[in-house]
Formats: C-alpha cells, structure tokens, sequence
C-alpha cells in the first residue's frame, strides 16, 4: 500500500497533539499548505484503507479506573483459531498476537476490576480446556507511547 | 471518580471525532454542552493525562513497519526500576513495563520496539542489551495479529 508524502506529512501532524480549536481540519491544512475539505478528504481515505484505525482519544486506563494484564496462552497450532475466537470475543481484549514462543498467544485484558479480570480468565480456562496460563499484570509502566517517525518509512507497501 | 459527563464524553471521544468541519460541535451537541464547554474539558483530560493521546490511531504493519518484537529482560529486581528508566528513554522504545515474574516465567522487564525487518529488531536489542548490561534477553516477534482494537470504556 503506498502512502504519498502529503498523506505521511498529514499522519505525522494528526498521530498525537490533535488541534482542540472550533475547525482543526482547516489548522492542520493551514499547516499543510492545502484545504480544509482536502484535509478532510485525505484522512477519510486514510480510514477506508485501514491506514488510520480511529481519530479520537487514547485513554490512560488506569486513570479512567479500569485495570488490566498481558496474559500469554500455549495454544496447539491446530487449535488456534477456536481459541482466539474465545479469547478475541472478550471486548476487554483488545489486542491479541502470536508471537514465537512456546507461550504462542499473547493478549492483553482491560477489565473496570481486578475481580472482572478473575472471570473473565476463569471463564477463559474454562472454556478453552487451557490451564497453563501467563498472567503478567503491570508493576511499573515506564512509557507508553506509539509516536512514528513517518518520515523514516521507506517501503511503505 | 469520574463523573457522569465525563464518562459520557470518554463514550463520545472512544467512537472517534466525526468528519465534519466543526467536529466538536457536532459532539457537543450530543452531549448538551457547548462547543467552548467541551474543548475545555477535552483539554483539562489531555492536562490531567486522562486523555494520553488525542489524535490519529494507526494500523502500523500498513505504514510498512512490519516487525515488532516484544523485548523481554530478565533484570535483577532491584535494578528493575533504573533499567526500565534507560530503555524508556531509547527513542525506538514504544512500550516499556516491569511485570511481575511468575514460575517458568523468569522476564521482568517488557519492551515493546517497532522494525521494518526482524534483523533491524535484533541488531536494536542488542544495541540495547550493551547499554543496560543486561545479557538475559529473548525477543518474541509477532506473527500474527488476532485482534487489534480500540478499548470501549463504560459500555456495559
């Protein structure tokens, strides 16, 4: 998927520090050098391609009063679609990736309690037959930031 | 606690800000406030770190970073929290907790670095692992993603 330089120059501006002003698509084209209804345009292709999940609020989930876990699951490769479609049905998983390890599926739960987070693994055990789980909640959070250098994607396809 | 409205805005802000000209009138709308009403408080949530980020969430494997290594340390406990500080402060560094170890399970510090290849990921850690002393390591990439979604508070 290629992604011309406009599009990157308007993905850098947007990824963080959205303007709070009564017309922020006609700011960010002030700063681009084109239209408000350019603006506008670009980032509605952006989200039709995929390319921009969502424009809106990351939420710090500890302080909006929910907590959370990284869990890690051994799942049997022919059992792996029956197990994410269990896990992935949890709306409070909201990320959930293989990954190289024996410990081959990786999810992270976001729960308004601990005891939420309990049932909700519980439930999990139970319905997927594992009892060898990873639960690996957080004891210090040192950063948490997802900010690209856009203009350092050279192969973007 | 959180009030009522803001909840009610966290609701709003979670579903994305709409594609119109003046989006935060559009919401405010919803929410029976004023524009100027609300972009203070959507300031007041970024000022107080309710909000971390306002702005574009992005599906990173499309921009052609298609590497990303999960990074697990296994530090001695009581330099856990020094070391966490060094590697959070490496640009390349997205995410970086210290969880707790559990039985075969010997890792306490995760980070998380983003690549266009696995050797680029590789070649990071390793620079990494120099710059803490740290020689227990293990990178775990992702081969697949399974889900990938943006957390809806206050919806039950």
């Amino acid at each position: 998927m290629s992604v011309e330089q406009t599009d990157k120059q308007l993905l850098h501006l947007i990824q963080s520090n959205f303007p709070v002003v009564p017309r922020p698509f006609a700011e960010i084209g002030k700063q681009l050098g084109i239209s408000e209804q350019e603006v506008l345009k670009r980032i509605a292709r952006l989200q039709q391609k995929g390319i921009i999940r969502r424009l809106g609020a990351l939420f710090d989930s500890r302080k909006v009063g929910y907590t959370g876990t990284l869990c890690a699951l051994q799942v049997a490769e022919a059992d792996i679609d029956r197990v994410a479609s269990i896990v992935n049905s949890y709306p409070g998983i909201t990320h959930n990736y293989l990954r190289n390890h024996h410990y081959n599926m990786w999810f992270t739960l976001l729960a308004p309690s601990e005891q939420h987070i309990k049932e909700i693994l519980t439930e999990i055990k139970q319905k997927t037959g594992l009892t060898d789980i990873l639960i690996l909640p957080a004891i210090n959070i040192f950063k948490v930031r997802v900010n690209f250098n856009l203009s350092e994607v050279q192969h973007a396809d | 606690m959180l009030t009522e409205l803001e909840k009610q805005i966290i609701r709003e802000l979670q579903q994305g800000l709409p594609l119109v000209v003046r989006p935060y009138l559009a919401l405010a709308k919803k929410l029976s406030l004023s524009e100027d009403e609300l972009m203070a408080k959507i300031n007041e949530m970024i000022t107080s770190g309710l909000i971390r980020r306002f702005g574009a969430a992005m599906h990173h494997q499309k921009l052609g970073y298609t590497a990303n290594a999960m990074v697990v340390w296994d530090v001695p406990d009581e330099l856990a929290a020094d070391t966490g500080r060094l590697l959070a402060g490496m640009a390349e560094v997205t995410h970086c907790y210290q969880r707790s170890r559990q039985s075969g399970w010997p890792y306490n510090l995760f980070t998380v670095i983003h690549g266009q290849t696995q050797e680029q990921c590789e070649e990071l850690a390793a620079v990494m692992a120099e710059k803490i002393g740290i020689p227990n390591y293990m990178l775990l990439f992702s081969t697949t993603e399974l889900k990938k979604s943006s957390m809806q508070y206050f919806v039950d």
